[in-house]
Formats: C-alpha cells, sequence, structure tokens
C-alpha cells in the first residue's frame, strides 16, 4: 500500500524558496489553502493531487511528489484557478513550471502521452517553424501508445472527407532564425 | 470606427489545418465588413498551450519573433482568432513588461535573428474588434438575412477571457450574445460558457477530454440550444468531432452543429455556404444545410 504519511525530513525547503523567486511563482507563499482553485478545476476529479493540495506540497518542499503526479500533465492551462484564487496566485503559472523542471530532472511518468506530445511537438516548431498537427499526433502515438490510433482513424476520416486534415509538413522560410532560441540543453530552464 | 483600417492576421497552425472553416469565414466577413485582413507573412508556430511546458524562455520569444514580424509590417493590430495564440502572443508581451531579465533576453535574441525591436503591436481577438471596432449598431445595419428559430448557445472556452479578461469579461462574458442578437440569432442562457473543453487532452488523456466535451454539449441541448457557437478552433474541433464517439458511449442522440461566430456573423452579413467554410461541418451536417442554404428571399429582413 502506498505510505500516506510525508516526513519532514524528506522535505527540500531550499527548492521551494527558490521556486518563488520564479517568474510569476512569486505569490506561492501567500496560499491560504482555501481550495478554490480545486473546486474551480475542470480536471481535478481526475487528478492525484488537487491544485490545492499541489501549492501546499511545493510550499513545503516536496519536490518529488509534486514532480512525479499526473496532475500537473492535467492541467490543461484553462486559467480558472489563476482568475478564480482570491489571492492572486498564477497558479496556471506554477503548473507550467513544475512541468517544465519535471522533464529536466526527468521525473515525468513515461510513455504519458502529454509529455511526450510536448516534446514532439517542441521539436518540430524548433526544426520547422511551424507545428504540422497530424505529424505530431502521429508521433506522439507512435511514442506513447499505438493503439489509440485505431481510435483515431474515425475522427481522421472524419476531418479528412471534410477537407481538414493537412498532411503536409508545415515550414517557415526563415527557419535559420530560430536558431538564436535558446538551444535544446539550455531550453529547459 | 475605420473601415480602411489595416488589419494583420495571424492564423496559426489550426486555422491552416483542422479550423481551415475559421479562417475561410474570418476573411469572408471581415471582407463583407470592408476591413481587409492581410495574413502576417512568414509567421511561426505561437507554441500553443505547449511549448510553455518545455521552455519559458523559447515560448516567450517564438512569439515574440511573430510580433517583431507585425511591427515590421507596420501594422498595428494584429488578429489573433485562435484563442491560444491570442493568450500566447499577449503572454509574450506580457513577460516582456514585467521582467526585465527576459525583455532583455528578447531584446538579444531579435537583434540576433535581425529582426526589429518589440513596439506597440496590438494583439486581437476578432470577437473583441467585431465589439469594439465594429459595433453593434454596424452589424445590425449591415444584416442582410437571418436564421428563423434556431437557437445557439455561444461558448468562449479559456484562453480568449482568461487570465487577462481584455476580449471579454473572464466571470459572465457578455458579446458574443450581444454580437449574435445584433445579426438576429436567437441566444439561450448557457453557464458553462467559459468552462474549458480540455484543449489538447481529447489527443492525449482522451476519457477526461471527451468527458468535459460532453457535459458542455450536455448542457447545451439542456438549455434547448439547436447549436453552439465558438470562437477557437480547438475547442470547435473537441465539440464537433467526438460527437458519434459519445453518442455510442452514452447512447443519446446528439448530434449539434458546432459553428464558428465567423461563421454566423458572416453568414448574416451575406456570405455564402462554402466560402464561409460551412460545408466542413462534421457533427449536425444536416441542421447546417438546412440552415443556412435556405432561399434568400425568405431570409432577407423586411
Ligand atoms: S485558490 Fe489560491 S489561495 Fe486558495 S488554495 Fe488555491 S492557490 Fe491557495
Ligand atoms: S489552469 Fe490547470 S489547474 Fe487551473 S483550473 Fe485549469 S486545468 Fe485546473
Amino acid at each position: 500500500m502506498e505510505r500516506q504519511i510525508r516526513y519532514q525530513r524528506e522535505a527540500d525547503l531550499e527548492w521551494a524558496h527558490e521556486f518563488t523567486k520564479h517568474p510569476n511563482c512569486e505569490r506561492l507563499l501567500s496560499c491560504i489553502q482555501c481550495g478554490t482553485c480545486s473546486g474551480t478545476c475542470p480536471l481535478s476529479i481526475y487528478m492525484d493531487l488537487t491544485p490545492r493540495q499541489v501549492m501546499a506540497l511545493v510550499r513545503e518542499g516536496f519536490r518529488e511528489d509534486v514532480l512525479r503526479s499526473k496532475t500537473i500533465w492535467l492541467c490543461a492551462s484553462c486559467y480558472s484557478c489563476s482568475v478564480e484564487c482570491p489571492q492572486n496566485i498564477r497558479i496556471t503559472d506554477i503548473m507550467y513550471r513544475l512541468k517544465r523542471e519535471a522533464i529536466q530532472s526527468n521525473l515525468y511518468p513515461k510513455r504519458f502521452p502529454v509529455p511526450v506530445l510536448a516534446q514532439e511537438f517542441c521539436e518540430l516548431v524548433r526544426r520547422r517553424g511551424r507545428n504540422s498537427e497530424f505529424w505530431v499526433v502521429l508521433r506522439m502515438a507512435l511514442r506513447s501508445n499505438p493503439l489509440v490510433l485505431l481510435n483515431m482513424a474515425r475522427t481522421g476520416w472524419d476531418l479528412w472527407r471534410t477537407g481538414r486534415l493537412s498532411l503536409r509538413m508545415e515550414r517557415i522560410q526563415r527557419v535559420n532564425e530560430l536558431q538564436y532560441l535558446p538551444t535544446a540543453s539550455k531550453e529547459v530552464d | 470606427m475605420q473601415p480602411s483600417a489595416k488589419y494583420l492576421y495571424y492564423p496559426g497552425c489550426s486555422l491552416k489545418g483542422t479550423g481551415i472553416a475559421y479562417e475561410e469565414s474570418l476573411l469572408t466577413t471581415f471582407r463583407l465588413l470592408e476591413m481587409p485582413v492581410k495574413e502576417l507573412p512568414d509567421w511561426n508556430c505561437c507554441g500553443a498551450t505547449t511549448y510553455m511546458s518545455i521552455s519559458e524562455e523559447s515560448a516567450t520569444l517564438l512569439a515574440a519573433r511573430n510580433l517583431a514580424l507585425a511591427r515590421q509590417t507596420g501594422s498595428k493590430d494584429l488578429l489573433a482568432p485562435c484563442n491560444a495564440c491570442y493568450l500566447t502572443l499577449r503572454k509574450s508581451q506580457e513577460m516582456v513588461a514585467h521582467y526585465p531579465q527576459i525583455a532583455r533576453q528578447t531584446e538579444q535574441f531579435l537583434e540576433q535573428a535581425g529582426l526589429p525591436r518589440l513596439d506597440s503591436v496590438r494583439v486581437r481577438h476578432p470577437l473583441e474588434v467585431l465589439y469594439n471596432d465594429v459595433g453593434l449598431q454596424r452589424l445590425r445595419e449591415l444584416t442582410v438575412r437571418r436564421l428563423q428559430g434556431v437557437r445557439m448557445a455561444s461558448y468562449y472556452g479559456c484562453q480568449a477571457v482568461r487570465p487577462y479578461g481584455e476580449v471579454d469579461d473572464p466571470h459572465d462574458p457578455t458579446r458574443m450574445d450581444e454580437i449574435l442578437k445584433a445579426v438576429g440569432v436567437e441566444v439561450v442562457e448557457y453557464s458553462l460558457k467559459t468552462k474549458c473543453c480540455g484543449g489538447p487532452l481529447t489527443g492525449t488523456i482522451h476519457d477526461a477530454g471527451v468527458r468535459l466535451n460532453y457535459i458542455l454539449l450536455k448542457e447545451a441541448v439542456r438549455r434547448g440550444a439547436q447549436a453552439i457557437v465558438t470562437i477557437c478552433p480547438l475547442c470547435q474541433f473537441n465539440l464537433d468531432a467526438y460527437q458519434a464517439e459519445i453518442r455510442k458511449q452514452t447512447g443519446e442522440p446528439i448530434d449539434m452543429p458546432i459553428l464558428y461566430l465567423t461563421q454566423v456573423v458572416g453568414w448574416a452579413l451575406g456570405g455564402e455556404f462554402r466560402e464561409l467554410g460551412l460545408h466542413r461541418a462534421i457533427s449536425g451536417r444536416k441542421l447546417v444545410e438546412q440552415w443556412f442554404t435556405a432561399k434568400k428571399e425568405a431570409e432577407t429582413y423586411v
């Protein structure tokens, strides 16, 4: 059975302290644990930690628990929590920061489609300047769970017959300008 | 209102792919409004909700390149019809304005890439342009036909109204209803109008995404709506593309057209079926045909 109690010695308060220095994360410590964020979140029923719990765990420095959670990948960036939070905490941006750190520290759930999709998408955009919907989804499916392609077949057909599915690989003309983006190793800051 | 104002247009990936009907109807509507729209040359992907999960720096810079390109053309207004594009571009501006370090990075990037420095380009959403620059009065005047007895629910999705609230009120937006009423559409009260459709989750954590869409559709039916009107290509896609699956899963006979605001407005202003991309509907195809190919005489205002 999964252990439920967290011990203070497992916490990394230094990390929590550093965390709040990053853009848009400054107000984390003012959380009053009211739970409004969890109440308004459309995905909270699917989450292993509610947004309120995430805020509490980050603040107390339970780094791994948060970074390994599915919650951060379920967050659809809908900003409901951010506009409802009485303390003006930018919860959505905090979720973004946690996603980046989870990938960087290699703590994300492998084969979980969301981080896989994110990586495929960003690589394509970095190389070509544009996303190509069809190819990104295909690569994501092949890397995470090829079976989903069966489910996607019907949607693909519907899109095809209505002229909404493009197989073209998009590319911008001055793709060279993108070489000045921070490089992949620095990518996850 | 300046009818000759030049709007630059940032399509983003969706409006060239699965959301092509949005592009078609947007260009048609703005043409009918005599507000010429020009596509931003060599635009790159905005990064959507995804790039931010990999790199904050690059996400901001990607958006900044588009803003710099817009600046280069001399236009002041950059139309971003996709909610995710709109937010990403706006957010990049906000990051640059608030964090000097990010501003420096951005400057450096633009300089290396040989692009102009950022300047006051305004990122605009078509909903807000229709409301503010065109105005309800003019829309009313330009309306040449209307749908009789079709009730619609306006659905905003998330990122147009949140977090900035510049397109409409983030808690209780009303502008879409007002626009629809101005062009003669009957609207229903719809309390889920800013509830999330799951965004890209339908492609990744499919069940969670589809369930959110089921809730949105079900509530629209319960409110007596016969169609949902959207302003985001991803919302349109999610609500439109999975209705067959939802019917199979729930046994409920939901088959509802999911229209773009620009399709409905463009049609009221006299646009034609195909140039508004109305032939690209997946769900509720029969209704769409029935509503929007009716004889012209019957539709014209008396
Ligand atoms: S809504 Fe804000 S203050 Fe309330 S629990 Fe969530 S983060 Fe904390
Ligand atoms: S932004 Fe993320 S955490 Fe916040 S309400 Fe939306 S899905 Fe939930």
